[in-house]
Formats: C-alpha cells, sequence, structure tokens
C-alpha cells in the first residue's frame, strides 16, 4: 500500500466528489482531518491532515524538570494517563539507576492495568455506538466511574491523574482504594460479560465489523504497527512480555492475537485483553500480601521529596529538598529509550539528557500518530460506512496523535 | 526466541560493512551505531532482509540538534528484531547547511510520518519521499521549532506581563 | 390616515410593559430547559464531557438530552480542550454559522486562557477568536463543575432579553471580534 496524497487531476470528467471528514467529528474521536474523494459510496483516495491540536508537548519538556514533566504525558493518551505517567517515570529511573521496590513495582501494574481497562472501556463502547448499538458503552461508562474512583483515592484526580513519582507513588494506597478495587474486580466482570454477549454474537454488529478493513501481518510491521492493532493480524508483539519492566515478569498473563486484523478481531483482541488485566490485577494483589505495607517508593533521597515534616526538623531533609527543586542534583548525560505497552501501543520515550535538571530533548513514540498513518492508504477502495468504524477501531486519542 | 548479543550483532554488521559504522556507545544496553548518510540506507535495508538479524520493525525516527557542534542535525532512527529481541540505535549526523539525507520509506512504509514530523521540527530533508511537507503546524509556518534557537512561547503575546514574571 | 385611537400606556408602566415581560421570562425559561449543546471536544475536557453526558452524572436532566454536531441546530458551543492556531479558523467557522440565540462556554483552562501550554502553537484563551459567556476552569473540570458551567448559562439565558443580539453592548462586543 503506497502512501501518497490524493491526487487532483485522477478526475478529469469531475465525476468524484470531495468530502471533508473533520476536524470537528461527533465529540468522541477527536480532531483530525480526512479529505475523501468519493465515488458514489466507495472512496477513491484520501488525504490525512492532523495537527489540529499540536500542543508542543516536545518543545516544553525542555524547559521543565523531569517531575514536572509528568502533567505533560497525562495529556498524551488522556484515556489512559497513568501508563504514560509511569513509562515516563520508568524511563527516568532508567537514566538515573533507580530501582524500585517489588511493592512499588506491584502498584503500578496495578494501576497501568486499569488504566488499559479504562481505555479499552471507551474503545470498545465507541465502536458500539458508531456501529449504532448505545447501550453497551452506557453500562460500562459506569465502571470508567469506579475506576476514576480509584484514582481518586490515590491521587487525587480523576482523569489526567499525574500519578506517581520519580521512585515511587506520592502516597500509600489507602485501605478505601483496596476496597473500591476489590468491589471492581467483582464488578465488572459481570458487565464485561454482558457486554460481550451483547456484540459478539450479534448478527448486525458481526456482518457491520467482519472482514472490514482487514490489515496483513506483513503490512502491520511495515507501516510499525503496535499494540492490539498489531496483535489483531497475528503479530504477538506485546512490549510486556518481550521487555517486561516493572516486573511484568513475574505475571502469569496471555496476550491475545487475532487472525485477520479486521475491525471484529480487534474488537476481540480488546475485549480478551481486559480479561487479561484483570487476571494481572488479581495477581498482583495477592502478591502484594506477602510485601511490607508501608513501602511506597524507592529510597532516593536525591530525587524524591522528602515528607515535609522532616523538611522542617532534619538538615539532610532540608538540603535533599532545596537540590531538588532548585535542580542542584547532577545526573548522567547520557541518552536513554524505554518504551511501556500502552492501551494503543508502543509507548517509547526517547530522552537525551546532558546533566542538567531538564531534558535536552524528550521525544515520544507516539502509537496512535504511528498507527494513524496507514488510515488514508488502507481506506483506498472502502465503503465510507467502513472507514468510519475502520476509524473508530484504530483508536486514535487526539493528544497522543499530535503530542 | 533466542537473543542476539550486542556483540555477535556487531561483528555480523562489521563483517559487512568495513568501517562504515562506528560504534558510540551502549548506553543502558542498547547498541548505538554512527554512521554516514551515503550508507545508511544499504545499512538499514540489510538490517530488515537478513536472516539471522530480522531487523523487521522501525521503532522511530527522530532527530536532535546539538547547535555546538560542527554537524549540528543528527537523525536517530531506533530499530528492533521481534525474533532475536534485540534493539539497535543508529545516528546519522548532518550539517544545518546540507541537510540532506535519503529517506527511509523505501524500506518501511511507515517511516512516512516519521519522516515528515522530522522535517516539521527540524527542516530534514529527506530526499526521495513522496510527501515532505509540514504534518503537525501550521503549513505555512516558515521556521522548525524544535531547533534551539526557536523561542517556546509565542513571542506576539501582548497580555503578558514581564514584571510579574519576573523578567 | 387612519381614525382608530391608540391609548398610551399607564403611568409606570414603561419600557417592554407586563405581558411583555412575563414573555420574556417564558421564553427564557423553554430556551433554558432545552439547550442543544455542541461539544465541541478536542482533547481531555472532552472525556469529562463523556463522562458527564454517561449516566452517572446525567447532564440531560437539564434539558441538554439532544447533542447537536451541527452549528445551525445548536444553541451552545461548548468548546472542551485546547485550541491549536490550527484549529482556530475552524472553530470560528463553526461559531459563525451558528443562529441566534447562541451562548458559548468554555470549558477547561486549555480554552479559557491557554492551560498548561503557554507555546507558539497554542490560542491563549478562545476569546482571542469568539465572545465567550462562560468560563469553567478546571484541568480538567470535574462533572460537576462542568455541570455548574451549564447551569451559569442556564441563569445567563432565563435573564437575558429576548432579543440580546439587537442590544448594543452585544453588536458592540461581536464587532470587536470582527463578526457582523
Amino acid at each position: 500500500m503506497q502512501n501518497h496524497p490524493v491526487y487532483s487531476d485522477n478526475d478529469p470528467q469531475n465525476e468524484l466528489s470531495t468530502l471533508n471528514l473533520g476536524p470537528t467529528h461527533p465529540a468522541t474521536h477527536g480532531v483530525f482531518q480526512n479529505v475523501l474523494q468519493l465515488d458514489g459510496e466507495r472512496i477513491v483516495s484520501g488525504v490525512s491532515t492532523i495537527g489540529y491540536i499540536h500542543r508542543a508537548f516536545e518543545k516544553i519538556a525542555e524547559h521543565r524538570p523531569f517531575y514536572q514533566i509528568t502533567p505533560l504525558t497525562d495529556r498524551l493518551n488522556y484515556c489512559s494517563s497513568p501508563i504514560n505517567n509511569m513509562g515516563w517515570h520508568m524511563t527516568v529511573e532508567k537514566l538515573l539507576g533507580i530501582e524500585t521496590p517489588k511493592r512499588v513495582d506491584y502498584l503500578r501494574v496495578i494501576v497501568m492495568e486499569l488504566a488499559r481497562i479504562s481505555d479499552h472501556i471507551v474503545c470498545n463502547g465507541v465502536l458500539g455506538v458508531d456501529t449504532g448499538a448505545f447501550t453497551g458503552f452506557l453500562y460500562m461508562m459506569e465502571h470508567r466511574e469506579a475506576i476514576y474512583e480509584i484514582y481518586e483515592e490515590v491521587c487525587g484526580s480523576r482523569l489526567t491523574t499525574n500519578i506517581g513519582r520519580i521512585g515511587g507513588f506520592e502516597r500509600n494506597f489507602n485501605t478505601i482504594a483496596f476496597a473500591k478495587l476489590r468491589k471492581f474486580l467483582v464488578d465488572f466482570p459481570k458487565t464485561l460479560k454482558e457486554f460481550e454477549s451483547l456484540f459478539n454474537r450479534n448478527r448486525i454488529f458481526v456482518d457491520r465489523t467482519k472482514g472490514v478493513a482487514a490489515v496483513t501481518a506483513q503490512d502491520a510491521l511495515n507501516y510499525s504497527w503496535s499494540g492490539p492493532l498489531l496483535r489483531a493480524s497475528g503479530v504477538d508483539y506485546d512490549v510486556r512480555a518481550m521487555n517486561p519492566y516493572s516486573s511484568y515478569e513475574d505475571f502469569d498473563f496471555e496476550v491475545p492475537v487475532g487472525e485477520n486484523g479486521d475491525v471484529y478481531s480487534r474488537f476481540l483482541v480488546r475485549n480478551e485483553e481486559m480479561w487479561q488485566s484483570l487476571r494481572i490485577i488479581e495477581q498482583a494483589l495477592v502478591k502484594l500480601e506477602k510485601e511490607p505495607t508501608d513501602i511506597f517508593h524507592a529510597d532516593v533521597p536525591e530525587f524524591y521529596l522528602p515528607p515535609k515534616e522532616e523538611v522542617y526538623n532534619n538538615m539532610e531533609a532540608l538540603i535533599y529538598h532545596f537540590k531538588i527543586v532548585m535542580g542542584e542534583v547532577p545526573t548522567p548525560a547520557t541518552e536513554v529509550y524505554h518504551s511501556v505497552e500502552g492501551a494503543n501501543g508502543e509507548l517509547g520515550f526517547y530522552l537525551v539528557n546532558d546533566g542538567g535538571r531538564s531534558p535536552y530533548r524528550l521525544h515520544f513514540r507516539r502509537p496512535s500518530f504511528i498507527n494513524y498513518q496507514m488510515y488514508a492508504p488502507m481506506s483506498r477502495g472502502m465503503l465510507l460506512s467502513d472507514a468510519i468504524i475502520n476509524m473508530s477501531s484504530l483508536n486514535v486519542i487526539a493528544g497522543e496523535l499530535d503530542a | 526466541m533466542d537473543k542476539i548479543t550486542n556483540e555477535e550483532l556487531l561483528q555480523n554488521l562489521n563483517a559487512k560493512f568495513e568501517g562504515v559504522l562506528t560504534v558510540v556507545g551502549e548506553p543502558f544496553g542498547l547498541l548505538t551505531l554512527e554512521t554516514t548518510r551515503e550508507h545508511i540506507i544499504s545499512v538499514l535495508s540489510y538490517l530488515k532482509h537478513d536472516a539471522t538479524l530480522q531487523f523487521i520493525y522501525l521503532t522511530d525516527i527522530t532527530a536532535v540538534h546539538y547547535p555546538e557542534q560542527e554537524k549540528q542535525i543528527g537523525v536517530i532512527y531506533h530499530l528492533h528484531s521481534l525474533v532475536n529481541n534485540v534493539r539497535v540505535r543508529i545516528k546519522v549526523f548532518l550539517t544545518i547547511d546540507d541537510i540532506h539525507i535519503p529517506t527511509a520509506t523505501t524500506v518501511w512504509e511507515g517511516a512516512n510520518w516519521m519522516e515528515r514530523e522530522t522535517y516539521d521540527y527540524f527542516g530534514v530533508l529527506f530526499d526521495g519521499h513522496p510527501d515532505l511537507r509540514r504534518i503537525l503546524n501550521v503549513d505555512d509556518m516558515t521556521a522548525f521549532p524544535m531547533r534551539k534557537e526557536f523561542p517556546l512561547e509565542d513571542p506576539n503575546r501582548v497580555d503578558k506581563k514581564d514584571y510579574f514574571f519576573g523578567r | 390616515m387612519s381614525d382608530i385611537q391608540i391609548v398610551g400606556a399607564p403611568a409606570g408602566v414603561e419600557g417592554a410593559g407586563f405581558f411583555a415581560t412575563s414573555l420574556d421570562k417564558a421564553v427564557g425559561l423553554a430556551r433554558a430547559n432545552s439547550l442543544w449543546p455542541l461539544p465541541f471536544a478536542t482533547s481531555c475536557c472532552g472525556i469529562e464531557f463523556m463522562a458527564t453526558m454517561a449516566s452517572h452524572y446525567d447532564l440531560s436532566r437539564f434539558g441538554a438530552e439532544r447533542l447537536s454536531f451541527s452549528p445551525r441546530q445548536a444553541d451552545l458551543l461548548m468548546v472542551m480542550g485546547t485550541i491549536a492556531k490550527k484549529m482556530g479558523p475552524v472553530l470560528r467557522q463553526v461559531y459563525l454559522q451558528m443562529a441566534e440565540p447562541r451562548w458559548v462556554m468554555a470549558v477547561g483552562a486549555c480554552a479559557s486562557s491557554g492551560g498548561i501550554f503557554d507555546t507558539y502553537s497554542v490560542l491563549q484563551g478562545i476569546d482571542e477568536i469568539i465572545p465567550v459567556d462562560v468560563y469553567v476552569p478546571g484541568c480538567p473540570p470535574r462533572p460537576e463543575a462542568i455541570i455548574d458551567g451549564f447551569m451559569n448559562i442556564q441563569s445567563l439565558v432565563k435573564t437575558e432579553s429576548v432579543r440580546r443580539r439587537n442590544e448594543p453592548q452585544y453588536q458592540e462586543l461581536l464587532s470587536s471580534y470582527g463578526i457582523q
């Protein structure tokens, strides 16, 4: 599939019509534009335009200290912001050589899997809405509220969480958070089962999505796809399994793989990933019982702010506090690339450091951006309604697309 | 999946490409090589198609601007071999005045938007790219914003009082 | 010249008159409780809006059941999320297409003032290009805050005059933005 722009001279008899899809989409998808040339209902060619929400994250990151970049990473994939936060913290910890205790790793795993579930709730729910089934979305959003309540107990915020610090978390998970988590693990599987029963063998949904936008593994790899899209095409590449981080190697989970990469496989892969995430969270809760309950961060006073009581009473804590905030702590002047499995694919952070307190260059390898470039070539020859379903199944989050 | 070590990878590459690649280092276990723009496409192509190495996955293409160096712009390629579970980073340095480099879209289609983003941010001209135009910034922008001399904030703002910001 | 006698208004009942004032109130009530919003959702605030429209924080209790994605059919333009300079002309076109009476709500810090993104590519507040009625701060604002903003819009709608578009201050405001 060649990725060429639309030719204005391929229509000498002026038979094709031009349709402008975007940038103001019906709410959920985000701001990006597709100018399509249509022959009746069939798409002849298309050009994608993005950048309507370009917020220059990479430029801002050069002017902020490491701990102030976390709120920026929140706003990349804002449906699953904890994954972005954790990925950034792990990148900085890799650079600084900080090793986090096991309890921190397990808590991070819980938070990241909750974020993955919440992103897949939105994606699959919205795919249902686009095919005309509003019920599934409405029932699943209730559980998104339950996940928000768990985040609120830990970090205070619902959506753009800024959760965690370099070296761990800002506060220990209290008993209310664990109680809410346990309640979520009881309630959500019932709704997920109901959701699957509504869609998986639903004649209308299957007809709408099966065989639509099938992508071979060869093409997917050529376009550097990752995440559920690549796995639906048959390639079992999951960063959690291949380059495990945050103690994922201690967990027993499967990586769901689809058959032919069509929209139906992507839907099924995301559903199965939600089941696997629930499995991982249950295992994490079991493992947490064996760990001491008062550790919630690594012992790195040079990068983790000491508690305020100690700052006012203890000389070393005061000095560390001063050095961290004023940026007097030397950092290694090297470069690091770390990637995590985001909800959409491999989310990578390429950090070039010069020894100061801000990065010299920070580049985000954004899965939505790299996945979306195939949309225009892929929609050639498709019916318009199939192209819409295809776009929702790609799960393009505008914040991650434009950064 | 057996893993190839960095030494084996380096040996394999040096056997095929004599003196073209220099080893910059191995920060955090990721072999980092440097090469020139004349050889980059053959190196990438060999890495992708070789039966033992199989670096079929292009993770990312980006660039870094070092204003103090003579060759100011470095184009960085990250590759990943899924079969052997090994990654490699390749750098190519270019001067500001002669900022051309051949495109990697002949090897991977996925390099298309990655190179457009690099062009948009740094002005790196990829020769042979099918559609090299700006992707994230406004189309009529003339400067390249990620270069170090470009300011972060909009200089035409009239409502920010310098007094309050300590300037 | 006809010979129909017209009685002058009794003393003390100037201007609109008793009947017209009640009509204002009735029209305001009807408008306020059936606002059709246009969710112009660009980024994270759009996801909080989705949560507001869902069953937990139901915005349709306030009359906003029917979301309109066409500006011609919408009353309230809710701008939720960062507006980049590339998106500015699009937002302005959407606003121009809306028919009077129309209200604008800037949801979130980015729409109100540019938010945390003080960069070359972000519009520092949508009030640089369109007039805004209610600003909802927050990053992102909680659904309760969005509902509070919506209720503020409702009180504006109830208390403003029926033909706000004809008032001189409104005309002056629009012309300062270059909108006729």
